[in-house]
């Protein structure tokens, strides 16, 4: 699509939308949304900045090669938590046994391991989406 | 007879999953098994236990974590399904470049 309109506006509007969805990622655990809606908000950005400026521009944004690695990444974190828990707490996914910082009710910092695991989540829900965005309309 | 057979089977089955569902309780009704003592154990203490504001939160990352662990399999499994294939363009092209110039 080459509309100067449509285009201007992305521009003005995607860092918005990428910060709506950090901050609902950061937020997981005192409000309402997690690692899923925040990773979609922040794949639907970069979906919009693909639709605007055509697969070559949104590819250089979000290279092929970055989003599996972020892709494999994000599972990786996960059950690397996992292990965290069983050298310390002796069970799969252990949270306050396993001796994660709990910090105050409340507080951006808190909740120890599913702050940590909602951030795993959001980044590869937002790679997961771009990636078979960009591999589904690709042409051959 | 095989067609007459399989009506049957297909009509009696048809009975039994009419009347398992007529059985089931009804749709929001307080005493339904769901609403049990699990709901009451998140309820009262997920807040000591995860010290997390947002107790569906609480729940997925943590009580239910190893569930989380197999939706983000399933998603990694999509994308592998997806990518073998549809192969992506963006590594053809660095391949197919010398050959279309020479």
């Amino acid at each position: 699509m080459d509309d100067l309109i449509v285009k201007n506006i992305t521009k003005i509007v995607t860092p918005f939308i990428q910060l709506y969805g950090i901050f609902i990622i950061l937020h997981g655990h005192i409000s309402p949304g997690g690692g899923f809606a925040g990773g979609a908000v922040i794949g639907a950005s970069l979906i919009l900045y693909t639709l605007a400026y055509g697969l070559d521009e949104g590819h250089k944004l979000a290279p092929h090669n970055l989003t599996s690695k972020v892709e494999s990444g994000g599972i990786l974190w996960f059950v690397l938590l996992g292990m965290v828990g069983i050298l310390f707490g002796g069970r799969f996914l252990d949270n306050q046994s396993a001796g994660f910082y709990m910090g105050g009710f409340g507080n951006i910092i808190s909740g120890g391991l599913i702050s940590l695991a909602t951030i795993g989540i959001g980044l590869k829900v937002a790679s997961t989406m771009i990636t078979l965005f960009h591999s589904t309309i690709q042409e051959d | 007879m095989k067609k007459s057979f399989v009506i049957v089977v297909l009509a009696g089955l048809l009975f039994i999953l009419l009347g398992s569902i007529s059985e089931m309780p009804a749709l929001g009704g307080i005493e339904n098994p769901s609403y049990n003592e699990v709901a009451v154990y998140y309820i009262n203490n997920a807040v000591p236990d995860t010290n997390a504001a947002n107790i569906i939160a609480s729940i997925i990352t943590d009580y239910r974590a190893f569930d989380t662990l197999g939706e983000t399999t399933v998603l990694f499994t999509s994308i592998v399904a997806v990518v073998s294939v549809l192969s992506g363009k963006f590594d053809k092209k660095e391949r197919k470049e010398p050959e279309n110039h020479g």
